[in-house]
């Protein structure tokens, strides 16, 4: 009970501090519009041919929200070591509160607004000609998958941001998911790839995890690739989850003194 | 009087650095306990192993009469820690960063609470500003307000002073001194001898991982001699006869050409002696002074270490 109110209340406090920057926002969503409006403007044209019955924009919309939520975690990540620098997270571990709940604050609101910034992102494809035939239980089952995806990613961004030795340094680990967006089937089908490419393509989480979406979003259908997606989030929540809250009971936090 | 905190044979190393080698002393309830040593000493390891933030490799301690190795979350409830920066939330307001640390101690009103604090820090007019846009001092003084919040029994303050200018620093004086008028114990780590003097009711002194001294800011300048006499002459010449005169009888140092400098047992019999012996051959000093021990000169004597080492 203790630790839900505690975790709520850091989640609040989070949250003040999204709203109080809202140039984190659009820092987040300026890349995947950019990339959106140039693959279906400029590249559109070339890259459409590849995917047969699928409207382009239809094609590459889940992996733009993908990349919105890769770029968002980086700032969790930013913000909690930010927080450890600053001596505030030791102000609350010397203090009597749960543990889970500075951590689980940021997931929390890490969550939150990656899913603002994903509908942001979801509303200007609209506006350049993303439709869908999905219906309620599809957009539930997108939003529950993209959801998941979020927290497993943030609880990544947790582990990454308890172990950077500057807030600056918190993020770069995003960089690595943004490459495995372009490996995967995000803009083009891994079909056109080189073999060995196509190979790694065909096996990284990223790939279950926007084929699903995107199957819930053209087809009205999971896709035999679901629990694939499924477990590759469950898994990746779970080990990172762990592997936070272990190295936050650990560690010594270093403050900048 | 009760004992608010031991500690026992604290050891800890960080990788072949051997910080902390063994460290004893206790703190009595209600009473200001100043950790002295310069910077590297170890009194911010001991403060994080005592609030519970870092575990020690060796020895045992209690804070509130809890073990802090086996009963942290009791130890948590007792303390409050003002780091060595001030730990605030640059993006909220002074109100709410109390309301958040009200919330977390889970006090009955929150809001209350805070109202009554930033009027207490005299930070009523700026509560509702953003706390980035605050001075040094109206940043401590909301960080040690957030630190009452709860009102736990032994505070611990991590150079409370460092960076503030004289006044901000006689006010967080007065604070302190309020704190432990009102039953509070206060362990506070200083790098400055006149703050452990004008604050702490005990003083242990850290140097290389040990303590070297302990006991009341009088306790301590006692370890130094208290007799030594200054004297100034009007030229070497009369220096030099000077000299010459008392080294006999007297451990007497020269320096800067004028100056001598007598160390005699401090008693009134021996001081007769000395200023009988100059006029017997007939010297007479430009001036004269006795030297009082400072808690410089015992720092000095017992680390062997300059000050601006710091």
């Amino acid at each position: 009970m203790q630790a839900l109110k505690d975790t709520w209340t850091m989640t609040r406090r989070s949250l003040r501090h999204i709203v109080r920057s809202p140039d984190t926002i659009i820092t987040v969503v300026i890349t995947p519009i950019a990339l959106l409006l140039m693959f279906v403007y400029v590249l559109g044209g070339a890259l459409g041919a590849q995917t047969g019955s699928v409207k382009y924009i239809d094609f590459i919309t889940p992996g733009i929200i993908i990349m919105t939520v890769i770029s968002g975690i980086a700032y969790a990540a930013f913000r909690l070591n930010t927080d450890i620098q600053k001596g505030i997270v030791n102000r609350f571990r010397t203090m009597p509160v749960a543990p889970s709940s500075i951590l689980s604050g940021q997931a929390l609101s890490s969550t939150l607004s990656n899913l603002f910034s994903s509908l942001l992102v979801l509303a200007v494809a609209f506006a350049v000609g993303f439709r869908t035939s999905a219906g309620l239980g599809e957009w539930l089952l997108f939003i529950g998958l993209v959801t998941l995806f979020t927290l497993a990613t943030t609880w990544m961004a947790i582990y990454f941001g308890l172990q950077a030795k500057s807030a600056e340094g918190a993020g770069s680990f995003s960089y690595i998911l943004m490459l495995l967006i372009f490996l995967s089937p995000s803009f083009v089908p891994t079909s056109s790839m080189t073999p060995v490419l196509r190979g790694f393509a065909e096996n990284q989480p990223f790939t279950p995890i926007i084929e699903t979406m995107r199957s819930l979003l053209t087809t009205g259908t999971a896709g035999d690739k679901a629990w694939i997606a499924l477990a590759w989030c469950v898994g990746i929540l779970v080990v990172m989850y762990g592997l936070s809250i272990w190295q936050y009971k650990k560690k010594t936090l270093a403050t900048n003194s | 009087m009760k004992t608010a905190i031991t500690v026992q044979d604290l050891k800890k190393s960080y990788k072949k650095n051997d910080v902390l080698k063994g460290v004893n002393f206790e703190v009595e309830s209600g009473t200001i306990f100043a950790l002295l040593g310069s910077n590297g000493a170890g009194k911010t390891t001991i403060i994080n192993i005592l609030t519970t933030l870092m575990k020690a490799d060796a020895g045992s301690a209690t804070v509130g009469g809890f073990d802090i190795a086996k009963q942290p979350e009791k130890v948590r409830q007792t303390i409050s820690l003002t780091g060595q920066f001030a730990a605030v939330d640059d993006m909220l307001s002074a109100r709410e960063n109390l309301e958040l640390i009200g919330d977390l101690r889970h006090v009955d009103n929150p809001a209350q609470t805070a109202t009554a604090l930033l009027k207490d820090f005299d930070l009523t007019d700026a509560a509702d500003r953003r706390v980035a846009t605050f001075s040094g001092g109206m940043r401590r003084r909301l960080d040690i307000a957030m630190s009452l919040i709860g009102q736990p029994s032994i505070i611990f303050l991590d150079e409370p002073t460092t960076g503030l200018d004289p006044e901000a620093r006689s006010n967080m004086w007065q604070t302190i001194k309020a704190l432990a008028n009102g039953g509070t114990t206060v362990f506070l780590t200083t790098q400055y001898l006149d703050e452990a003097d004008e604050l702490a009711d005990v003083i242990a002194l850290l140097h290389h991982g040990k303590i070297v001294a302990k006991g009341t800011a009088t306790e301590l300048k006692k370890l130094v001699p208290g007799g030594l006499i200054k004297f100034t002459f009007h030229d070497g010449e009369q220096l030099k006869m000077a000299t010459s005169v008392l080294k006999q009888h007297y451990k007497v140092v020269e320096d800067d050409g004028v100056m001598l400098t007598v160390t005699t047992s401090g008693s009134v019999s021996q001081i007769a002696d000395l200023f009988a012996r100059l006029r017997d051959a007939k010297l007479e000093p430009a001036d004269f002074s006795q030297q009082i021990p400072t808690l410089d000169d015992v720092f000095f004597k017992l680390t062997g270490s300059k000050k601006e080492e710091k």
